[in-house]
């Protein structure tokens, strides 16, 4: 393989995950201020489908990205409601959600199974494009994915650096003491899970007009990226930065398993595109077992040079979950 | 009024109306007449005894799944991974015939094993689930769902090498499997009773477990307060897997009688969907078992319906999932609103 090449592969490999960007900034959001929206898997592809459709009756993109914003935020309003306004489950509304939006992307779809349509063209950044690696590498992509990148930054710069962002760690963490401190709790909650949808509906329009460009019904292969990108929330520990490391480390290894297929020929290439997801399971084991009691119990137990490195390794790849989240917040 | 049964019953009946009117606006939408797409899936379900009897075919899987699902429910967990024990289950079933195609023991003896050997395989894989969570602190609906991923690779990755089909590996499955390997079925309807049986006894089983049994109430208990059981000297990790072991051996059983009595090979797709399914039936069922049956039996019509609906009005069969979907979203809204209602009152 020589530079050309990889560079290019490289490149894919930011593109690949933009929408899977989106889609973890947004669940990053949600999931800060105490709200789980597990229905990501089904306002990706209802997003996906209807951003598409929008998009090629109007043949206007900006109005399909715009589609799916909404309607990502709407599906977010639906949890938001059902879970703080009405205190159901969290889990069991999102998962609902999760089901039905797919089948109901699916169903309304049908018309647009196939079809030609609009989609987005790689827009180099005229100078930036010419440098040689990074060029190539960050500034020949599209849009989306320049917005990608942003988004990230966004969503770091809020959280851990402005007044409102630490008022939003602090609803997450200690909903009792951020509304001592003045914070509308609820009123919060709703606002950042309906932001976070509107961030997860962006993911739709992200493939459907642009990496996967069109809507192809039950083989799309989109079903299931909501679910991927719930693991990469938790792998990320809710902080923005580490969350789109998960989604480029996903993105790489599953191109890693595209370019690899030639040399493995002995394993079917259907096995090399879910290799991610072992990973993924490894990963999640890794981040979540310093919480484990029995963990704590055998560090204490081990000789002391050994316990301080343990316990450092096992800190340094740990994350805990903003303690309230899927609790709901009463002023009493 | 509102907390009497009468009461619930009224709000449940309005969740059943507004999602029927849900749809139908969808329906209309979309041009196309709800009456219609309703009377069709009605005779695509129950029009003839063989329509039926294909309800019945989709009502066993589903049945199984929902009743391990009402175990792992009353432990208090969300066990998603209910989709990849199914798998397991059938590859599981699969293992064993292969073992046995040129042998001399009695088919029935065989396939008696292979469906022990599915119950095995899903209850071992629902352990992973149940392990990652009590020793790994890995929540058991990410753990589960990445159990899901594995378990289709291990079926392609069986399909595409160590089973592949002679000559062509193909995305249509494994080499069929000799028809002595098939459970009996009614005269030429595709339904065995057996598995219809092994259905009805499971749900009858999981009923007793969590209304009559020591056990069950011990379940149940880790479920609502997880602490408070612990208090009381409930060994709590253990009662968790205890009820992720069931509800594996439950949905492999699910599997292996997708292999037995349906497919008779291993293919692609061979969970279906049914165990997101269970989780929507038990959801629905409020976590009560008397009602899984008829419930189970509604959805299963429903999927069977919709069948035809691409030839019949060019509609998606994806409208089942969606009316499935909208009724359980409608059901947890309005006992929401009754909720609330009732804390006012």
């Amino acid at each position: 393989m020589n530079q050309e090449t990889l560079l290019v592969g490289l490149a894919g490999v930011f593109a690949a995950a933009a929408p899977i960007i989106f889609a973890v900034m947004g669940e990053t959001l949600s999931e800060r201020a105490g709200v789980i929206n597990l229905s990501m898997n089904g306002t990706i592809l209802l997003t996906a489908m209807s951003g598409f459709a929008v998009a090629y009756t109007t043949n206007s993109l900006i109005l399909g990205f715009l589609a799916g914003l909404l309607i990502g935020a709407l599906v977010a309003l639906v949890v938001a409601f059902a879970s703080i306004t009405l205190k159901q489950s969290q889990v069991a509304i999102g998962f609902v959600l999760a089901l039905t939006c797919r089948d109901l992307a699916y169903f309304l779809g049908s018309p647009f199974m196939g079809v030609n349509g609009p989609r987005l063209q790689a827009a180099p950044i005229p100078g930036l494009s010419a440098i040689p690696v990074l060029g190539p590498l960050f500034f020949r992509q599209e849009v989306i994915t320049y917005v990608s990148f942003f988004a990230i930054f966004i969503a770091w710069l809020w959280l851990y650096r402005t007044r409102p962002g630490l008022m939003l760690q602090g609803i997450g963490e200690k909903p009792a003491a951020a509304y001592v401190r003045g914070a509308n709790v609820n009123l919060m909650r709703y606002v950042y899970t309906v932001i976070g949808g509107a961030f997860i509906g962006l993911a739709g329009p992200a493939y459907s007009l642009g990496v996967r460009a069109g809507w192809m019904g039950t083989i799309s292969g989109l079903d299931g990226i909501g679910w991927i990108a719930l693991s990469i929330t938790i792998f990320g520990g809710w902080n923005p930065v580490r969350a789109a490391f998960g989604a480029y480390l996903f993105a790489f290894l599953q191109w890693l398993g595209l370019v690899l297929q030639p040399v493995l020929t002995q394993v079917p290439s259907q096995v090399l595109q879910v290799a991610p997801f072992p990973l993924m399971i490894l990963t999640l084991l890794l981040v979540n077992i310093g919480n484990a009691e029995w963990v704590e119990r055998t560090l204490a137990a081990m000789p002391e040079s050994a316990r301080k490195f343990t316990a450092k390794l096992l800190r340094a790849m740990r994350a805990s979950p903003p303690a309230a989240l899927g609790v709901p917040f009463e002023r009493d | 009024m509102l907390k009497t049964k009468a009461g619930r019953f009224i709000f449940q009946l309005a969740a059943f109306l507004l999602a029927m009117g849900f749809v139908s606006l969808i329906l209309l939408a979309t041009g196309a007449s709800p009456l219609e797409a309703y009377k069709n899936m009605l005779a695509g379900s129950v029009g003839s005894m063989r329509k039926f009897a294909e309800v019945l075919v989709s009502f066993v899987p589903l049945l199984l799944v929902t009743a391990g699902l009402l175990i792992t429910f009353s432990a208090g967990l969300w066990n998603i991974g209910v989709e990849g024990q199914i798998v397991l289950g059938a590859i599981g079933s699969v293992w064993v015939l292969r073992q046995f195609v040129d042998s001399a023991m009695p088919p029935a003896m065989v396939i008696l094993l292979s469906i022990l050997s599915g119950m095995v395989f899903g209850a071992v894989w629902a352990s992973l689930a149940g392990m990652l969570k009590t020793f790994g602190g890995v929540n058991e609906i990410f753990g589960g769902l990445g159990l899901n991923f594995v378990s289709t690779a291990l079926t392609l990755y069986l399909i595409f090498g160590p089973w592949k089909r002679e000559g062509v590996a193909s995305m249509s499955g494994t080499e069929p499997l000799p028809d002595v390997f098939s459970l009996p079925q009614i005269s030429d309807l595709r339904i065995s009773p057996y598995a219809l049986a092994m259905a009805l006894v499971a749900v009858a089983i999981v009923y007793f477990i969590l209304q009559g049994t020591y056990f069950g109430l011990k379940i149940k208990a880790v479920g609502r307060n997880i602490r408070a059981a612990y208090l009381l000297g409930i060994p709590t990790w253990q009662y968790s897997l205890y009820s992720f072991l069931i509800c594996g051996a439950l949905a492999g059983v699910a599997g292996a009688l997708q292999v037995t009595a349906v497919y008779h090979r291993l293919i692609p797709s061979i969970s279906s969907g049914y165990g997101y399914l269970g989780l929507m039936v038990a959801m629905l069922v409020n976590y009560q078992a008397v009602w899984a049956a008829p419930v189970a039996l509604f959805f299963a019509a429903l999927n069977i319906g919709s069948i035809q609906l691409p030839i019949l009005m060019k509609l998606d069969s994806s409208l089942s999932g969606v009316l499935q979907g909208v009724l359980v979203l409608f059901v947890l809204l309005t006992e929401g609103v009754r909720q609330r209602f009732v804390k006012k009152a």
